[in-house]
């Protein structure tokens, strides 16, 4: 029994590497994000210009910018192996539960750096854009961003195989992620305000359970959607 | 079959007739007469439809999930026939939901769309059907089209838990149930709230809804399954 968790952990970290490997030779999902994430903040910025936008709208524009930056990324992890024909050979040397999580973990690596990025970006550019109580922003943050990795994860290995990825992504991505998007968005709102930690704590626990039920159901259908 | 046909027939008849004739009065002495709620007076009749509709919406969507479960498990594309179906039906009762919702909603608190938590789920809804048959407009091959969209609709229903039980808990709402509101005890639908007499036309309405359910999706399978038939050969 531990040799097998100990291989199929070998396994995901395998795929983690071959994944951050061929990332790191393009950088094309990357590049696509930080791009995104420039281009989406700096058309907010313009339009807001010297208005002083409430919390709850910031951190609405905040979370916009997530969602949509996630849509226009993440979905290369699957599409990508598709497009270069590579997902044949991955279904022979990997079981379909290590070609799962290492994809998981690769998106979520992708989404936190992301995320961080897009932080520091609102920091420096709305002077709004305070964070009272950063320990309830992390959290949310660091929750927010598993969620998101999880559900994107198995939805991009569901339109890798439709016909027309691009537009279809966000479609089927939107009611799927709402309620994490409605939690994480209060629970900004609350850290921009300066909220004690422990207030939003029902947050918390919509976003782990979000996680954990996403994730396992993700790992039980995987099959039917990666085997041909 | 025809138990399930007239049997909705007769129910959704009697809901009509009985729903919109019996008079309202403000101390209801007998059988015959609903009590009058200020703010809510005729528009009450509504939860009639209202209800049962969205209840239907709700079941169409299990039923279509139970369907897209069994293909995956025995590969038989009948079954993604009856998930399809179900989803279809599904579709139409949500729309209808919306609609007799929102002419509510227009009547008694002041505007069509308020965003209140359970006219959000009632959205999200809409967008899972309408992202389901997207996702089936983009697959060619049939086996690849009946799973992905069996995956889907089960990871939308795990979502469903989010919406009905937590969000109209954690956030303020206008229906009956809502945070804020010193009544109610969660967000779940209470017959207590209700005269018994419109109670029991309540239920013979959500038996009608469900029968009239079950009739149109043994209509909706079996027109499915002749074109299947007949575009085979």
């Amino acid at each position: 029994m531990s040799a097998l968790v100990s291989s199929s952990l070998r396994g995901t970290y395998a795929l983690l590497l071959k994944d951050a490997q061929s990332e790191l030779r393009t950088r094309y999902a990357v590049n696509a994000l930080m791009m995104f994430v420039i281009t989406a903040a700096v058309i907010v910025q313009l339009a807001i210009r010297d208005e002083q936008p409430s919390a709850s709208v910031l951190s609405g524009l905040f979370w916009v910018v997530i969602f949509f930056a996630a849509m226009s990324g993440l979905s290369r992890t699957f599409v990508s192996e598709e497009e270069r024909g590579t997902s044949m050979t991955l279904q022979l040397v990997a079981s379909s539960s290590v070609v799962y999580f290492g994809k998981l973990c690769f998106n979520i690596v992708l989404t936190l750096v992301m995320n961080a990025a897009i932080t520091v970006l609102y920091t420096v550019i709305f002077p709004g854009f305070t964070v009272q109580t950063t320990s309830t922003f992390l959290l949310t943050v660091f929750l927010g961003s598993l969620g998101l990795a999880s559900a994107s994860t198995i939805l991009a290995a569901i339109i890798a195989k439709a016909n027309t990825k691009g537009t279809l992504y966000p479609v089927l991505a939107f009611p799927i992620l709402i309620p994490l998007l409605m939690t994480t968005m209060r629970a900004t709102t609350r850290a921009l305000e300066g909220e004690p930690f422990g207030d939003a704590g029902g947050e918390y626990q919509v976003l782990v359970s979000y996680f954990m039920v996403i994730t396992a159901g993700s790992y039980l259908l995987f099959d039917y959607v990666w085997k041909d | 079959m025809t138990f399930v046909k007239y049997g909705s027939l007769v129910l959704i008849t009697i809901v009509i007739i009985a729903g919109l004739s019996i008079p309202l009065s403000m101390s209801p002495k007998s059988w015959l007469e609903f009590p009058l709620i200020p703010g809510l007076e005729d528009k009450a009749r509504n939860i009639f439809f209202h209800v049962p509709t969205a209840w239907t919406a709700v079941m169409a969507f299990l039923t279509s999930t139970y369907f897209g479960i069994r293909y995956l498990r025995s590969k038989n594309l009948d079954f993604d026939l009856q998930s399809v179906s179900a989803a279809g039906l599904g579709f139409l009762f949500c729309v209808l939901a919306t609609v007799t919702g929102a002419l509510w909603a227009r009547f008694n608190w002041g505007s069509f769309w308020n965003w209140d938590p359970r006219q959000t789920s009632i959205f999200i809804l809409l967008l899972i059907y309408g992202a389901y048959f997207a996702l089936r407009s983009a697959v060619e091959s049939e086996e690849k089209r009946a799973s992905l969209s069996a995956v889907y609709s089960i990871l939308a229903g795990l979502t469903v838990p989010f919406f009905i039980f937590i969000m109209p808990r954690m956030m303020a709402g206008l229906h009956p149930g809502a945070q804020d509101d010193p009544s109610g005890k969660g967000p779940l639908f209470e017959g207590s709230m209700m005269a018994p007499n419109m109670r029991i036309l309540f239920y013979v309405s959500l038996l009608g809804f469900t029968l009239l359910f079950i009739w149109l999706l043994q209509l909706r399978i079996r027109t499915a399954r002749l074109e299947h038939l007949s575009q085979q050969r």
